[in-house]
């Protein structure tokens, strides 16, 4: 038997993810990757794995996965109950699974996207580099879905380390502080649109996915509707369209873009973007 | 030389840094000219580091790897190459990427009337015209096409399509283009082509690449 992994059940997006594949956009190619790439770091480091071995992304929960040969597999990013052979385990931390026991990913109850990383990282067809599924441009392997067989790779570099159960905090419920810089295009906003992106308190629409966070909040007022031709985005980028509800960039963004930027989210703070409800607050901070 | 590749003098190039954020410079420029210009000088002597170079349509972006490269360091960078271009940027040349089209797109008649054209004369200005891949986006393996021979100002269709076939070769406002894969789309379809335009296992995987030359062939 080798070693191997079933999708019993793959809940409503559950999806393959490394760090990506930066380096092509010129071709028209988004990074894409994990969104939470500090949790998938982690989840590697747990079961020994180079930090960028593809893992999958849970998004929400309702994952199952049945174990062919014994392994070594770590969840991090969202809280909440994930069941070996029926019993909650504790997150963050390795654990070993025997052969043809059954993984289970309930919904999540802080943060809303669990990452799960298995010694020898997952072995999938790589596509520019990465095996990250693409949502946009479509690149990658495709979703996750029932009776899909995840073959198991072998590119641990380290032992297991051997490690006192980690203290980390869930995910927060509450308001998000994300470090922001003003750019590109803030002077095409009235002064007191800019002000208030930095000053009020954005609700996370539901309306959002791996390719852009929408937020609800104040209108933010053009100074004028001269259309931009398009131009470079980021992950992180800002985008406010007509009806002045700005939208967070996220991995799986497209390379180019028309609406104005009004701010760019540092590169830290953008991993917390991954981990936000629909409804949960959110305040832009001007980043030093 | 065709008469395209002489206008691709060097103009002076004069960067205008916005902010982006703590890993990216967006640099705005005057004109499509100077952008690929620019574009062209930075494919030069690319440091490590810079992670991406996208061009658009008055704009290229950088992003970097700030632990490798500084956002100052990046600045000097550009600043140097846009002051004094490499000599050989303007004359390196590639052979253009031929595409056989099948000029049977359903917008073809409608359009040659809008522009004042016959068909058989808009097909035959297509195919006269050379072509710059001036940048990708929209899907992988896009390329916005320029031309100095394409005077032309094509409008978006008012209603655009929700499926516009693979190979589908087509015009909009400066650009004319090529749908890698079915899509849905706003510009004006006047043929198709079979021509593979992506292909992940190829290296690089995009047929068009910005800086790349065009022209287009008729096929029966």
């Amino acid at each position: 038997m080798t070693t191997s992994i079933t999708v019993v059940d793959a809940g409503p997006l559950s999806l393959v993810q490394d760090l990506g594949r930066p380096g092509f956009a010129h071709l028209g190619v988004g990074a894409s990757g994990a969104l939470d790439r500090g949790a998938l770091r982690l989840a590697n480091r747990l079961v020994g794995n180079p930090e960028g071995a593809p893992g999958i992304e849970v998004t929400l929960g309702g994952l199952r996965l049945r174990v062919g040969d014994p392994i070594w597999f770590a969840v991090t990013g969202a809280w909440g109950p994930v069941l070996l052979d029926g019993r909650r385990i504790s997150l963050d931390d390795a654990r070993r699974a025997a052969s043809g026991s059954v993984i289970e990913f309930g919904t999540a109850e802080h943060g809303l996207r669990y990452y799960l990383a298995v010694r020898g990282g997952l072995k999938t067809d790589v596509v520019l580099g990465s095996s990250s599924t693409d949502t946009l441009s479509g690149l990658g392997p495709a979703a996750l879905a029932a009776g899909d067989v995840l073959g198991v790779g072998d590119t641990a570099t380290a032992p297991i380390p051997a490690l006192d159960p980690l203290t980390l905090w869930a995910p927060t419920d509450g308001a998000v502080d994300i470090q922001a810089h003003p750019a590109p295009r803030a002077d095409g906003f009235t002064p007191a649109a800019v002000a208030a992106f930095f000053e009020e308190e954005w609700s996370v629409s539901a309306d959002s996915n791996r390719i852009g966070l929408r937020l609800t909040g104040p209108v933010l007022a053009r100074r004028g509707d001269d259309e931009l031709p398009s131009e470079g985005m980021l992950a992180g980028s800002v985008q406010v369209p007509p009806s002045g509800q700005p939208t967070v960039l996220l991995a799986d963004h497209p390379v180019t873009g028309g609406y104005p930027v009004i701010a760019v989210v540092t590169d830290a703070s953008l991993d917390a973007f991954a981990q936000l409800r629909p409804g949960q607050k959110v305040r832009f901070r001007h980043a030093r | 030389m065709s008469p395209a590749d002489a206008s691709t003098r060097v103009a002076p190039i004069v960067p205008r840094f916005l902010p982006m954020g703590d890993r990216a410079l967006l640099i705005e420029l005057d004109s499509l000219d100077a952008v690929l210009a620019l574009h062209a000088a930075l494919q030069h002597g690319r440091p490590s580091g810079v992670i991406d170079l996208v061009p658009a349509a008055r704009t290229v972006l950088v992003t970097v790897d700030p632990a490798q490269l500084s956002l100052s360091e990046a600045r000097r960078w550009v600043d140097r190459a846009a002051e004094a271009p490499p000599a050989d940027v303007a004359v390196e040349r590639t052979e253009p990427v031929v595409i056989p089209v099948r000029y049977d797109g359903p917008d073809l008649v409608s359009l040659a009337a809008v522009l004042g054209l016959q068909p058989a004369e808009l097909v035959a200005r297509h195919q006269a015209a050379t072509w710059r891949v001036a940048f990708s986006g929209f899907a992988p393996g896009f390329g916005y096409l320029v031309s100095a021979d394409w005077p032309h100002d094509v409008p978006r269709l008012a209603s655009p399509r929700t499926r516009v076939p693979a190979g589908s070769v087509g015009l909009a406002g400066e650009f004319g283009g090529i749908y890698p894969r079915s899509s849905p789309g706003g510009w004006q379809l006047i043929g198709t082509t079979e021509t593979v335009l992506w292909d992940t296992a190829a290296a690089p995987p995009a047929l068009l690449v910005p800086g790349g030359t065009v022209r287009f062939e008729a096929v029966p």
